[in-house]
């Protein structure tokens, strides 16, 4: 009823084109953008401003995996190397020749990119969990290289301290200030993901990860697209990790081993592959659900136990709860996420007459 | 629909209800890592930690003021840090107390911007305890800088007084921490006159025959310095052992010589002999430990399972000690239990003498110097446990301060 795809007539090139055709999703994206834009900053304090700048970090990375791994279907568990990439390059741009974060960015993205071409060469020939280790080679190789090559990773136990982001001659440090640039950065990554796979390399990596002969047959060079969807995952968890670089003030090695490149392969799974609201999701789901447990359970566990016990056993209860919730989530949906908000949509599509 | 819409209204619930602090409260945020990759310590460490803030409000509080511990677990992730600490933000809490080293790392800028204080006991740089660098944060326990020169004065003394001509080996874990012991082993060399050669153990640290033939069969170590973490110093220990390698010629820095990793090995009997450095008391006999046993006896419970490893559990009570005198010295400035983070700083510098019979080190914090001294006491394992070998000591301390100079300087130019 309040859902509805009929009815709207498409009369010229540049309606049929437009990213968001419906008006409904044209008036949910709005909305979107001003709760996050205008309400969020007013309505919430420091500490929910913090949560929303970690999801929106983690945003931009989940969305380049999920390029890689959803549309692509190259499986890629050497994500956080590539972030590593991307934060040592703008630390090292940032504090050696002063450059603002306008070109650290894209800097420490394409440095990013480069590398993941070279880590992607071996895509043509190996494929499914093959090329999982292959990744994950990268993963070590990278860190070893990071490790052991002060020129790269500064001095001090391989880390860099960064000041941070300037924007017109003005320091960005106050949560308001750095939930603004986040949140920026996210929704031009949102918005460049959905033009991404509308156009014809976005259509390539689908025929490709549905059938890699398929679309070699239909004219579509299997080899360079590959490289394309290792290139642009690159590029984002590159400026993923520039974003955590900037919004922590240091790059260290040590946040960007093997469990975070599993985190967010978990987010995607979970958020649903080949989606781009499902990424977002999962961003959400892994960044908030430990907190949300633990703050849970803080409340309401001390009506069961006393409270120096729960202190004691809240860390590993919420371990369980988590896994046990991420089993039920994908029990329940095992497509993430996004397909789950599908059915509510599909649900209230026809609401109220739903036979 | 109806389970999540549940799970989002407990969500809300819980933070409507979230703690709500009295008056006389003085919040800590406590981080722990109880079920990350180094849950081995913080299932020790952060027990001991509670304990001892339960024994000071119980028995040695002063005044009306009443410190809670608000124990936040991050699994070693640093995004779950930033947001443990926001949480402690807003719950005005006056003294931060990061886990793991990328944590500090993640964390002291925020920490200098807000005015919070913190302290980072066995994490972090050398370059750390200067304190003008980083106003905000106290390492207060030995840097490696610190415990490498404190290793190269035992070997001297294990070794008969003089080191000219000695082969001194220096077993490390390969990444940054492990690597910052060379530095100073290189610059006291000239002085001492040893033999010096490095011995790189890849991660994750399990595979190290190697080296261990190297340095028993062909360089023939006369001591040996060992810098490794996590299953690494066992595999050590069982692998001198095989070489036939005395273990009382070798000297662990402080992450390699806990319950844990002598269990690991082969028990105490296996590993009798290998010295370990620490930077907090060892075994059960302080008075204060005993006060908390006694505590858990009136209240008709055993004794907490952690409360055997020492050797963390010892570390945690050492940092609730040091953080409460801290703001322990802030309430007596101030007159009240409203302290603020710029006040407790202020606390740290007032520390003197306290020991807690001589489970701490005689800290001496400075504005100059956050790492308290850099004191290290060596603790032997012996068939049924631990005893200490050496009084708290250091050494070679203008040999240390000049090094960190230049390595400022260094990290400067870079």
């Amino acid at each position: 009823m309040y859902y509805r795809e009929s009815g709207y007539y498409k009369t010229d090139y540049k309606s049929d084109m437009s990213l968001y055709p419906l008006p409904i999703s044209r008036f949910a994206a709005f909305s979107l953008l001003v709760l996050f834009f205008l309400a969020a900053p007013v309505v919430m304090n420091e500490y929910y401003l913090t949560l929303l700048s970690l999801v929106a970090i983690a945003t931009v990375g989940a969305l380049g995996l999920n390029i890689l791994l959803g549309y692509a279907g190259q499986l890629s568990i050497g994500h956080a190397a590539f972030m590593s990439v991307g934060a040592y390059t703008a630390a090292n741009l940032a504090t050696k020749f002063d450059l603002p974060f306008l070109i650290t960015l894209p800097a420490g993205g394409l440095m990013a990119a480069a590398i993941g071409i070279v880590v992607g060469v071996p895509s043509l020939r190996i494929k499914g969990v093959y090329l999982a280790i292959a990744t994950l080679a990268a993963q070590f190789i990278i860190e070893w290289i990071i490790n052991h090559s002060p020129e790269i990773s500064g001095g001090a136990q391989a880390s860099i301290e960064v000041p941070r982001p300037t924007l017109l001659g003005e320091k960005l440090e106050s949560p308001v200030e750095l939930y603004y640039f986040l949140l920026i950065v996210a929704v031009i990554a949102v918005i460049a993901t959905q033009n991404l796979i509308r156009s014809r390399i976005g259509r390539a990596f689908v025929a490709i990860r549905d059938q890699d002969i398929a679309a070699e047959i239909i004219g579509i060079s299997v080899f360079k697209y590959k490289l394309y969807a290792f290139a642009i995952s690159s590029f984002y968890a590159g400026v993923t990790g520039v974003l955590y670089t900037y919004y922590l003030g240091i790059a260290s090695y040590e946040q960007f081993q093997l469990g975070v490149s599993i985190d967010y392969l978990a987010m995607v799974i979970i958020g649903g592959l080949g989606s781009i609201l499902g990424s977002v999701f999962g961003a959400f789901f892994i960044s908030l659900l430990p907190i949300a447990i633990r703050l849970f359970m803080e409340s309401v566990g001390s009506i069961f136990v006393e409270p120096d016990v729960l202190a004691q056993s809240i860390s590993q209860l919420r371990q369980i709860l988590f896994g046990v919730l991420i089993i039920v989530f994908l029990i329940v949906e095992p497509d993430g996420l996004n397909r789950l908000w599908i059915n509510i949509r599909n649900y209230f599509r026809v609401w109220p007459f739903s036979h | 629909m109806k389970f999540f819409t549940a799970l989002g209204a407990a969500a809300l619930a819980a933070g409507a209800l979230a703690t709500q602090a009295s008056a006389k409260d003085v919040t800590i945020g406590l981080m722990c890592d109880r079920t990350g990759p180094t849950s081995v310590t913080g299932t020790a460490l952060c027990p001991g930690y509670h304990d001892y803030v339960n024994l000071y409000n119980t028995q040695k509080k002063i005044g009306e003021c009443k410190i809670v511990a608000h124990e936040i677990d991050h699994e070693y992730k640093v995004p779950a840090a930033v947001e443990a600490y926001q949480t402690y933000k807003s719950e005005n809490a006056v003294l931060i107390s990061p886990y793991g080293t990328p944590m500090v790392y993640a964390l002291v800028q925020k920490m200098a911007e807000d005015k919070l204080p913190g302290t980072s006991a066995g994490f972090g740089t050398a370059l750390a305890g200067n304190g003008e660098a980083y106003p905000y944060m106290f390492p207060i326990a030995a840097s490696y800088y610190s415990q490498a020169a404190a290793a190269v004065k035992f070997a001297k003394d294990k070794l008969g007084g003089s080191l000219k001509g000695k082969k001194i080996a220096y077993i490390y874990y390969d990444n940054p921490a492990g690597t910052e012991g060379i530095p100073v082993l290189e610059k006291l060399q000239p002085k001492e006159g040893y033999e010096l050669r490095t011995f790189a153990v890849p991660a994750p640290g399990v595979e190290m025959g190697p080296q261990i033939l190297d340095i028993t069969r062909r360089y023939r170590a006369d001591f040996v310095i060992s810098h490794l973490f996590g299953r690494a110093p066992s595999v050590s220990l069982k692998e001198f052992k095989r070489a036939g390698f005395p273990l009382d010629k070798i000297v662990g820095f402080v992450w390699a010589g806990s319950e844990g990793d002598i269990k690991a090995a082969g028990g105490n009997e296996f590993a009798a002999g290998y010295n370990t450095m620490q930077f907090a008391g060892v075994g059960q006999d302080y008075p204060v430990i005993q006060q908390i046993k006694a505590m858990y006896k009136a209240e008709g419970k055993p004794d907490p399972d952690a409360m055997q490893y020492t050797v963390y559990y010892n570390r945690g009570v050492f940092q609730a000690a040091v953080h409460i005198a801290a703001i322990e010295n802030a309430i007596k400035a101030k007159g009240s239990c409203d302290v603020t983070g710029e006040q407790v700083r202020d606390g740290f510098y007032q520390i003197k003498d306290f020991t807690l019979g001589g489970l701490l080190p005689p800290l001496q914090i400075t504005k100059k110097d956050h790492e308290g001294g850099g004191w290290v006491r060596i603790f032997q394992v012996t068939k049924d446990g631990y005893k200490p070998v050496t009084d708290w000591y250091r050494d070679y301390r203008p040999e240390i301060s000049n090094l960190l100079i230049e390595e400022i300087e260094k990290a400067k130019k870079k």
